[in-house]
């Protein structure tokens, strides 16, 4: 018995060993960004390499944050990412809502010609959207970048939602229907209430989608005025080479929100995450 | 459910009527069953004409780019040229590189991401203790933006004192001297197949450990009961329950791995001399660098044919593996 309980012990703590190992490796690399962006840039380039550094200071930050007009750019990111966001979700759960309920005349043409654009690449239609956008005028403009975003996160977003939106029991909506409740009324006050834990899920997505999304950016974006950060950031690499923190500085200023939004959010992202996955 | 039907054409009917101004046009002009038909339309129309607009229609275009030789210049006529493109990216080396450097990305990260995302999920599912804080830990890299990453690498894998370098040779002593990393194809392309690993793990291990974290208790004692081993009970009951979850993940990762573009667009630029392309970064290159639209719009076109064809293979295998 006591035998059994050790062998059990010790096959924890071999467990809690390499767990440990595991995330150490997996975190080292971030890890060694923050400590290059805490070094005065003098430091930076030193062998040996210091990973601790010896005189942490907030400079790079201050730098990044002061410098190359970061804060207009962090502004572009927030502003894009959220107008996606809030748009995005509220046209999927409509969408997501007629898949769900309703029978009609060409349902499945149209939710199989949504899920067609999640199979191919999304990189594949930059060529066709560079034209169009240069057509309708949208070249270098936040509205270009909001039009694609929403476009492209339709797709995912409601065919999670619709997943949802099918387990919803049906009896409240029917009582609603009695209760002379239009569709519309039964949409707003009882489904959406109801969906909130899976329209947190798609939105936290399409926030994360929209604050990094870089190919289409850098294709669409000229003008400082209209840059948002990822490729603010893929530009300071290119322009301050050497300067490392300074870079890292920017990158984290970058990643700190998401971090944090996935931090607190995180039962929702694996909800969401596994919601096709499980099913399947 | 003929009483439920009963009462929805009720509430239609009350509703028509206590809406009259409000739904004049649908409800009045077209009717109650009208309406009631148009009700799901209506749901759709401004999140598919979106999708219409910005999705569909340049999944139309790219297919027409790809019969032309296209003009960017306005006044400029595009000439129809059937299938020169096609015929130009086939004839072209280039896109066998890309093709070979993609398909060994898909090689090298696919099967590591689902062995080791199966690896931690399976510690973390043997364990209460931490769990959410090693979850946490292990998916970080999936959720920090594909740019900064990109950059991290760029700067641990640098020819010069980078931390790669200064660990293998000046503390391990594995080297015999510093490595261009990224300035060679072979290492370059580890590099990038090690940070599209490193990147993805996180993401396999959360799917699995939610798919393990599904599987009843009394699965594994009726197993254990039986007089199976941990091994025994891990590969003859748990695996196998495990396999749709491991095809799904699996189309998806060899779709991501196809997909790869921002890491080796930031990391090498496809360079030495496009030795270190893949497939969308020659095509972007080719677009919008040597404004080729025909010949890129051809290229990705042919890697959609190509992702399209394997995931509804491996989705036909995923299907029999179901039904077994």
């Amino acid at each position: 018995m006591i035998q059994a309980g050790f062998a059990r012990h010790a096959r924890k703590a071999v467990v809690y060993c390499l767990l440990l190992g595991g995330a150490i490796l997996t975190t080292l690399p971030l890890l060694f960004m923050i400590a290059t962006a805490l070094k005065a840039n003098v430091y930076i380039m030193e062998t040996p390499p210091q990973f601790f550094p010896q005189h942490p200071t907030m400079q790079n930050f201050i730098d990044a944050w002061s410098l190359n007009n970061f804060g207009l750019f962090f502004g572009n990111s927030l502003i894009v990412a959220i107008t996606t966001t809030v748009v995005s979700v509220s046209l999927s759960a409509m969408m997501a809502y007629a898949f769900a309920r309703f029978a009609f005349p060409g349902k499945n043409l149209l939710f199989y010609s949504l899920l067609l654009t999640l199979m191919i690449p999304g990189l594949m239609l930059v060529i066709p959207q560079f034209l169009l956008a240069k057509n309708l005028d949208l070249l270098d403009s936040r509205q270009g970048l909001v039009f694609v975003y929403i476009a492209t996160s339709l797709a995912l977003n409601t065919y999670i939602l619709r997943a949802f939106f099918e387990q919803l029991p049906r009896e409240l909506e029917e009582a609603a229907e009695v209760d002379g409740g239009g569709h519309i009324v039964i949409f707003t006050r009882i489904v959406v209430p109801l969906s909130t834990p899976a329209l947190a899920t798609v939105a936290i997505f399409t926030f994360l989608y929209a604050w990094d999304e870089f190919p289409w950016a850098v294709t669409a974006i000229n003008s400082d005025a209209n840059k948002t950060l990822p490729m603010a950031i893929a530009l300071f690499q290119t322009a301050h080479q050497t300067q490392w923190g300074l870079v890292f500085a920017a990158s984290l200023i970058a990643i700190i929100p998401v971090i944090v939004v996935f931090i607190v959010f995180q039962r929702y992202f694996v909800r969401g995450l596994t919601t096709g996955a499980i099913k399947a | 459910m003929a009483s439920s039907k009963g009462a929805s054409a009720i509430s239609v009917a009350k509703t028509g009527e206590a809406r009259l101004p409000r739904s004049f046009l649908l409800g009045g002009v077209l009717g109650p069953r009208l309406r009631r038909r148009s009700t799901p339309y209506l749901f759709l129309a401004p999140g598919y004409l979106v999708f219409a607009i910005f999705m569909l229609y340049p999944l139309a275009k790219a297919i027409q780019i790809s019969f032309y030789h296209w003009e960017l210049l306005p006044g400029r006529d595009s000439t129809f040229i059937g299938l020169s493109n096609y015929a130009a990216v086939l004839r072209d080396p280039i896109s066998w590189v890309a093709l070979r450097n993609t398909v060994l990305y898909a090689i090298g990260t696919v099967p590591t991401q689902i062995v080791l995302g199966l690896l931690v999920a399976s510690l973390l599912d043997s364990i209460t203790r931490l769990r959410v804080f090693f979850r946490t830990l292990y998916y970080l890299p999936v959720i920090t933006s594909w740019v900064v990453v990109s950059i991290l690498f760029k700067y641990l894998f640098s020819s010069d004192a980078g931390f790669a370098n200064f660990m293998l040779h000046d503390v391990l002593h594995v080297l015999p001297g510093y490595v261009g990393w990224l300035q060679e194809v072979p290492t370059a392309l580890f590099v990038i197949a090690l940070l599209g690993v490193w990147k993805g793990t996180g993401w396999s291990m959360l799917i699995f450990l939610a798919a393990l974290q599904s599987i009843p208790k009394e699965t594994r004692e009726a197993a254990e009961v039986d007089g199976a081993g941990p091994i025994k009970t891990y590969t003859r009951v748990i695996l196998p329950i495990l396999g749709p979850v491991i095809l799904f993940v699996m189309v998806l990762l060899v779709i991501g791995s196809f997909n790869v573009f921002i890491s080796v667009y930031l990391m090498t630029g496809g360079g030495p001399i496009h030795q270190t392309e893949v497939l969308l970064s020659y095509m972007y290159h080719q677009a919008f660098d040597f404004l080729d639209f025909g010949f890129g719009a051809a290229l990705s076109n042919l890697l959609a044919i190509l992702i399209v064809a394997l995931s509804l293979l491996q989705i036909r295998f995923l299907r029999r593996e179901v039904e077994l």
